[in-house]
């Protein structure tokens, strides 16, 4: 098969110019997404995971600034006008942002809330089709059609989130982003929402790239996951791999971190603190806490990300050809 | 003995008394006791809506119960003189759910430690509030030199986190209360926090309530375990067999919708995804309505505590003929 990915980033730049210094958010980062495919994208706070997102969908204010390339379908969203890419937006590839819940206006009711992205993209519809739209994004997630009709008040955390989602595949996007869209809600609800989301990601052949840092959420949820450390990114690959061979340091720490119904007590933290990103030193960021460290090499130069099997790629001197395994 | 802390058939409702139509009771006839010399980590868990949090602010009587009583060493801690306060307010402390509302950004963080020093009179001189600043955050993991003189915005969501539960131990209480202490801190450093609130509780031979909604890390770090649904217990015992072999059907429930961390161990196909009816107009349990297994009975009655096997019991009438635990009585549990 000789199709090309339906988004590709290549060398993705985010830097923030300030006072201090120049904030490296996100910086050069390579990625592929496939047609069809759900991909986690893990990492610490401040670890560049939502100012990524943010970038795909052009979204980054001054001082930041994008750099680099994202082809959707092979168009550039970076070199897209201001006025393409905002019809790109949630008809392309649509954002649930973190806490979207709390971003729904408390003085509109639901359905004219759902009806207005799809009002700004040009669609006219007739009060038939209107009430036959919601209703049947209402249906896909699971929410009554009553609610159509309710305040963001009168309803609870996890029909909120419903909601955004129901807003985010209006237009049916190709790519849908959800930045922890389930960090504010208890186990059950979280549980639900996530079923909602995978099933209708499914149903429609979305692609969907989920952002969080619950790497529980990740195993039960996606098909690739993408690790991300101050910046850039650490290791990729199918999410069962990973969580059965992790590579890159970071990765085997991450794991060994999670609480598993294994033996009880039994616990290990990442030692030290994530790495500033303001003006950072050359080499590897992981450098200063990682276990593995090669002296002399890692704080001098930053692995580049290669694929060291077909669709597993990492960013880690341990695997560079002819060094130590 | 006196319990140090005692929940005397507490009932706490919101919105109106106990017979309003709208009231909501977060909390309905719960007792409780905790003991010094009990030192281990007790979980309450549940999910939002379950009255665990509520049950924390009556503890730390910032909120009156609507009937029964809270105790503190025998006493209602509404009649407390104003010396038996301030005794009060050291010796129970509290760790609070969000690391970024408990300081003010006006202060350096100094100000959280060195308040109590000040208030509760431990040091003599600016030299030993100094010293005792210094190992308190050495203690739980933090370099002094990197902490002290920073404002709040200069520090990380678990460096805040930490220095609360420091700030907790400077005054060495006699009880820690932490309210979803890791929430809202990244999975990283959840582990190390635990890992330290543990080797506390061990280290100073003093009981900790845990409230939280993951069972995975309650798992972990608890040694016993009550869950609340609306604010009755649903089940309590020792923790390791409650979390392997749940009993109720809501903590099943809650076992089930756990997203562990392991690729070949999903959420099982079969999703009980019981949606939230939360009609609660009947007599009988307060789960029946959302239970898959619902019968006749859970509609009539409310069911007590029934013993499965010794450290272990269930307010489920799946378990009738079980010996009955009476409510109050939920610490013989813990043995």
């Amino acid at each position: 098969m000789n199709t090309s990915p339906l988004l590709e980033i290549n060398e993705l730049k985010t830097y923030f110019y300030v006072k201090a210094g120049t904030v490296k958010a996100v910086d050069g980062v390579n990625l592929k997404l496939d047609s069809g495919v759900k991909m986690g994208l893990v990492g610490e706070s401040g670890s560049g995971k939502t100012t990524m997102a943010l970038a795909i969908m052009r979204m980054i204010k001054p001082p930041g600034t994008i750099e680099g390339k994202i082809f959707l379908e092979g168009v550039d969203l970076v070199s897209l006008t201001e006025e393409d890419m905002r019809k790109t937006r949630l008809s392309q590839i649509a954002m649930i942002p973190q806490g979207a819940m709390n971003s729904l206006n408390p003085v509109m009711r639901i359905k004219d809330q759902i009806l207005d992205g799809m009002f700004d993209h040009g669609l006219e519809l007739g009060r038939n089709e209107k009430k036959e739209r919601i209703e049947k994004l209402l249906q896909i997630v699971e929410l009554p059609d009553k609610v159509s009709k309710m305040y963001p008040h009168e309803l609870s955390g996890g029909m909120k989130q419903r909601v955004c989602v129901a807003i985010a595949i209006s237009l049916l996007p190709k790519i849908l982003i959800a930045d922890e869209p389930t960090s504010a809600l208890d186990v059950v609800i979280q549980r639900q929402v996530m079923e909602t989301i995978t099933r209708l990601v499914n149903e429609l052949n979305l692609s969907m790239i989920l952002i969080g840092h619950d790497m529980g959420l990740m195993a039960q949820s996606v098909d690739r996951l993408a690790v991300m450390y101050a910046g850039k990114i650490a290791e990729i690959g199918v999410v069962k791999d990973m969580f059965a061979d992790p590579l890159h340091p970071y990765t085997q720490l991450l794991i060994s971190s999670l609480p598993a119904l294994g033996k009880r007590g039994v616990f290990q933290g990442i030692p030290g603190i994530p790495p500033s990103v303001i003006n950072p030193p050359p080499g590897c960021l992981f450098s200063a806490r990682c276990p593995k460290v090669i002296a002399g090499v890692c704080e001098v130069i930053n692995p580049p990300l290669v694929e060291i099997k077909p669709g597993r790629f990492v960013a880690c001197h341990l695997y560079d050809v002819g060094g130590a395994q | 003995m006196t319990p140090l802390m005692e929940l005397r058939n507490v009932t706490k409702v919101f919105g109106g008394n106990v017979n309003s139509p709208n009231a909501t009771v977060a909390l309905d006839n719960m007792s409780f006791t905790i003991e010094v010399d009990f030192p281990h980590i007790i979980t309450i868990a549940g999910e939002s809506g379950s009255g665990k949090s509520t049950m924390m602010m009556l503890l730390l009587n910032l909120y009156e119960p609507t009937m029964g009583s809270v105790l503190y060493n025998g006493r209602d801690v509404r009649t407390l003189k104003k010396d038996e306060v301030l005794d009060f307010r050291r010796n129970v402390q509290a760790v609070f759910q969000d690391p970024f509302a408990v300081y003010n950004p006006f202060y350096k963080v100094d100000n959280l430690i060195s308040i109590p020093i000040k208030n509760f009179k431990l040091a003599k001189n600016k030299r030993a509030a100094y010293e005792l600043m210094n190992s308190a955050l050495t203690r739980v993991g933090l370099r002094p030199e990197e902490t002290l003189g920073r404002f709040p915005h200069q520090l990380s969501g678990g460096q805040r986190q930490r220095i609360a539960v420091a700030r907790a131990l400077i005054l060495q209480p006699k009880l820690l209360i932490a309210d979803e202490p890791v929430s809202m801190v990244d999975a990283s450093l959840r582990a190390t926090i635990l890992k330290q609130i543990r080797e506390l509780n061990q280290e100073l031979k003093i009981p900790v309530l845990y409230i939280t909604h993951d069972l995975t890390t309650a798992y972990h770090v608890s040694d016993y375990i009550i869950v609340l649904y609306h604010g009755s217990v649903m089940e309590a015992g020792d923790v390791e067999v409650v979390i392997r072999q749940p009993k109720h059907p809501y903590t099943q429930l809650l076992v089930n919708s756990i997203p562990w961390p392991d690729p070949n161990h999903l959420w099982g196909e079969a999703a009980e995804s019981i949606k939230g009816a939360r009609s609660t107009g009947h007599q009988g349990c307060k789960f029946a309505p959302r239970c898959p297994q619902a019968f006749a009975p859970c509609l009539e009655s409310k069911p007590p505590l029934f013993r499965n096997e010794g450290v272990h019991a269930s307010a489920c009438f799946l378990y009738q003929g079980g010996e009955v635990v009476n409510q109050d009585d939920i610490r013989s549990l813990f043995r």
